[in-house]
């Protein structure tokens, strides 16, 4: 077995009994920190697939984890205030339901990835870093003087939404559905990593030109994977919504973009696993630093500066190894 | 709106636009030079502005107190670069990020450390604490006339720097190529910590200046980075001319559109929904500005598309 695969396997299960062992001694607040730890996971895969595979550093996903909480916030608030949406002609129920919700979050982030990038994209290298920076940042200003939803506070939504057949509020079941949330996230991710697409997409991020020699148009397979990219962050955000019960314009910040940044190079870029292992490092020292200093982020940073002074390729660069490529 | 309004917010924005310039020329320098994408820029800003407000509370003087603020941020330039930033030149545009995202969390907890959460303050030196009347009926504070003044004298002073001494010539082939400034004998090293340095003390300045007008706390340099990067962008990375028409064009959009845009919409909404909705533009207005610059010129306005 190789390494890597050695690796993921002991970090997925590791992480799966800790939630359990922590599900027998009755400690709720591990399963929330582990569900969070799973939800940017999530969040990261998505980011993952621009960044890493086909090497488009963006700086914006806040936007798409934004726009999935407010999907979220936005239906299920109107849902517990029983007043209907009204667009144009158009007349809305609100919803609590998760899988709609989560169909119209990750519709909407990807409708506007799709708007995003077929902007920026035009432009490359910092040029891209910045423009979807920009982005990110006039959706978040949006926000913050939109009066209509919360504006600068946000919205609260009083009770978790529903699952068939589950009950959300117990942190375990919702716990045990975004784990299956993730597993089918990083199904998806490297299946179509090995896909035909997947090798257009490594070979535009390696190649542009010779891609379009071939008669590809490497602006096509990297608004694709983007609009995809933004897609899943967008289902994270709805999820992180939910998780907290709360969407507040913090969610579309940019440090927020730069958090889920950290978690990917953290990882291990363009590993499957490097998200899920980024997150898990940086939430669990988030906590555990949090514990014994004040002053927990100044340890953090320098953390973080170690690891990528010294520790090269991430968490999962460190344990195993360069990338196998094909 | 009065004309003497509007040329008072006219000012506002140049004096805006001027402390912008200070912040995105250490910037636009440290990457045309070097490629380095500094998140931590603002960091040096902030260290500038809680050098002067220490040693200005310490001694009494404002003066001192800029003085410090120069000498902190270079200081604390030089120990970054030469520890930390001098490994990332060679490095991909992610490590950078993550590297000076990680120094902003040291930057920012050891202030808090070393100073507390709560804000200082500064106050304004007595020659420049009144205003100042100027033509067109309108009184200024002389204090912001004078950041301008001080603004414009640094930017004459760098494109001096840039284009007329012996530095200027080794920074711009630096740019241009830098394998072979060190084939002909320059220490690139010392070149580069010179640059970082002198992008440092700037940014530092900027700090001091305006924490003068605001408060002086933890955090206070970020939202002027991300301002800062949109001007490098604007007027295109590696240009100190790029770099002063975008940051007066930034503050000018950002400062007008605050006040034209609540009053423009007031002619056909509603009060309450056109002061919400015009402030909402406004602060949409100057990344609407950086997408469109981008969408018409990928490479900024005084940029080459390379890099």
């Amino acid at each position: 077995m190789r390494r890597e695969t050695l690796f993921n396997f002991t970090l997925a299960g590791g992480l799966l009994g800790l939630a359990i062992v922590a599900w027998f001694v009755d400690e709720p607040f591990v399963i929330t920190l582990l569900t969070k730890v799973f939800i940017f996971a999530i969040a990261g895969t998505g980011l993952n697939l621009a960044l890493g595979n086909g090497g488009l550093v963006s700086l914006g996903h806040a936007a798409f984890f934004g726009i999935g909480g407010y999907a979220m916030a936005i239906l299920a608030s109107h849902a517990q205030s029983f007043e209907p949406m009204v667009i144009g002609p158009l007349t809305f129920d609100g919803t609590k339901s998760m899988p709609v919700i989560w169909l119209v979050a990750i519709l909407a982030s990807a409708f506007a990835a799709l708007l995003i990038g077929l902007l920026s994209l035009r432009t490359s290298g910092v040029y891209f870093i910045m423009i979807t920076l920009a982005f990110a940042q006039m959706i978040y200003y949006f926000a913050i003087s939109w009066p209509a939803y919360g504006g600068e506070d946000g919205i609260s939504i009083y009770v978790r939404n529903n699952f068939p057949g589950l009950n959300t509020l117990d942190p375990i079941q919702f716990f045990g559905l975004i784990a299956l949330l993730l597993v089918i996230v990083l199904w998806l991710s490297s299946t179509l990593v090995r896909s035909r697409f997947g090798v257009a997409l490594d070979a535009t991020r390696q190649n542009a030109q010779r891609v379009t020699s071939v008669g590809l148009s490497p602006f096509t397979i990297r608004l694709i994977a983007f609009v995809i990219s933004g897609a899943i962050t967008g289902l994270a955000g709805a999820l992180y919504a939910d998780l907290n019960r709360f969407v507040s314009p913090s969610m579309l910040s940019w440090q927020v973009s730069g958090e889920i940044m950290v978690f990917v190079i953290l990882g291990g870029v363009a590993r499957l696993f490097g998200p899920l292992a980024g997150a898990a490092l940086f939430i669990g020292m988030e906590h555990y630093l949090g514990g014994i200093s004040e002053f927990w982020q100044f340890w953090l940073g320098l953390l973080l500066l170690i690891v990528v002074l010294w520790g090269r390729g991430g968490l999962l660069g460190v344990v195993a190894g360069e990338r196998r490529h094909g | 709106m009065t004309l003497a309004l509007f040329l008072e917010q006219l000012l506002n924005g140049l004096q805006f636009g001027v402390m912008l310039f200070l912040m995105a020329a250490g910037l636009t320098l440290v990457f045309g030079v070097m490629g380095l994408i500094n998140l931590a820029h603002g960091s040096l800003y902030m260290v500038g502005a809680f050098a002067c407000a220490a040693v200005a509370t310490a001694t009494g003087s404002f003066w001192l107190g800029l003085i410090a603020s120069l000498v902190a941020a270079a200081i604390a330039g030089v120990v970054v670069e030469m520890t930390v930033l001098r490994r990332l030149y060679a490095r991909n545009h992610l490590d950078q990020v993550l590297a000076t995202f990680a120094l902003i969390l040291v930057f920012s907890e050891g202030t808090r450390w070393l100073f507390g959460s709560f804000p200082l303050y500064l106050t304004i030196p007595p020659i420049l604490s009144g205003s100042i009347s100027l033509p067109g009926d309108v009184e200024y504070p002389a204090y912001r006339l004078a950041i301008i003044l001080v603004g414009l004298a640094v930017a004459a002073g760098l494109f001096w720097l840039i284009s007329a001494t012996r530095l200027g010539v080794r920074i711009r082939a630096g740019e241009s190529d830098r394998e072979m400034i060190g084939a002909l004998g320059v220490d690139i090293g010392k070149l580069y910590t010179l640059v970082f340095a002198l992008g440092a003390a700037l940014a530092g300045l900027a700090g001091a200046l305006v924490g003068a007008i605001q408060s002086v706390q933890v955090g206070m340099g970020e939202p002027v980075l991300i301002l800062a990067f949109v001007v490098i962008v604007i007027g295109g990375i590696g240009s100190i001319k790029g770099a002063l028409i975008g940051a007066v064009l930034v503050g000018l959009t950002d400062t007008l559109g605050r006040t034209l845009l609540p009053s423009l919409f007031g002619l056909f909404l509603e009060p309450a929904s056109a002061s919400s909705t015009g402030s909402a533009l406004a602060s949409m207005s100057i990344y609407v500005l950086m997408a469109a610059v981008l969408f018409f010129r990928p490479g900024g306005l005084f940029g080459e598309l390379s890099r």
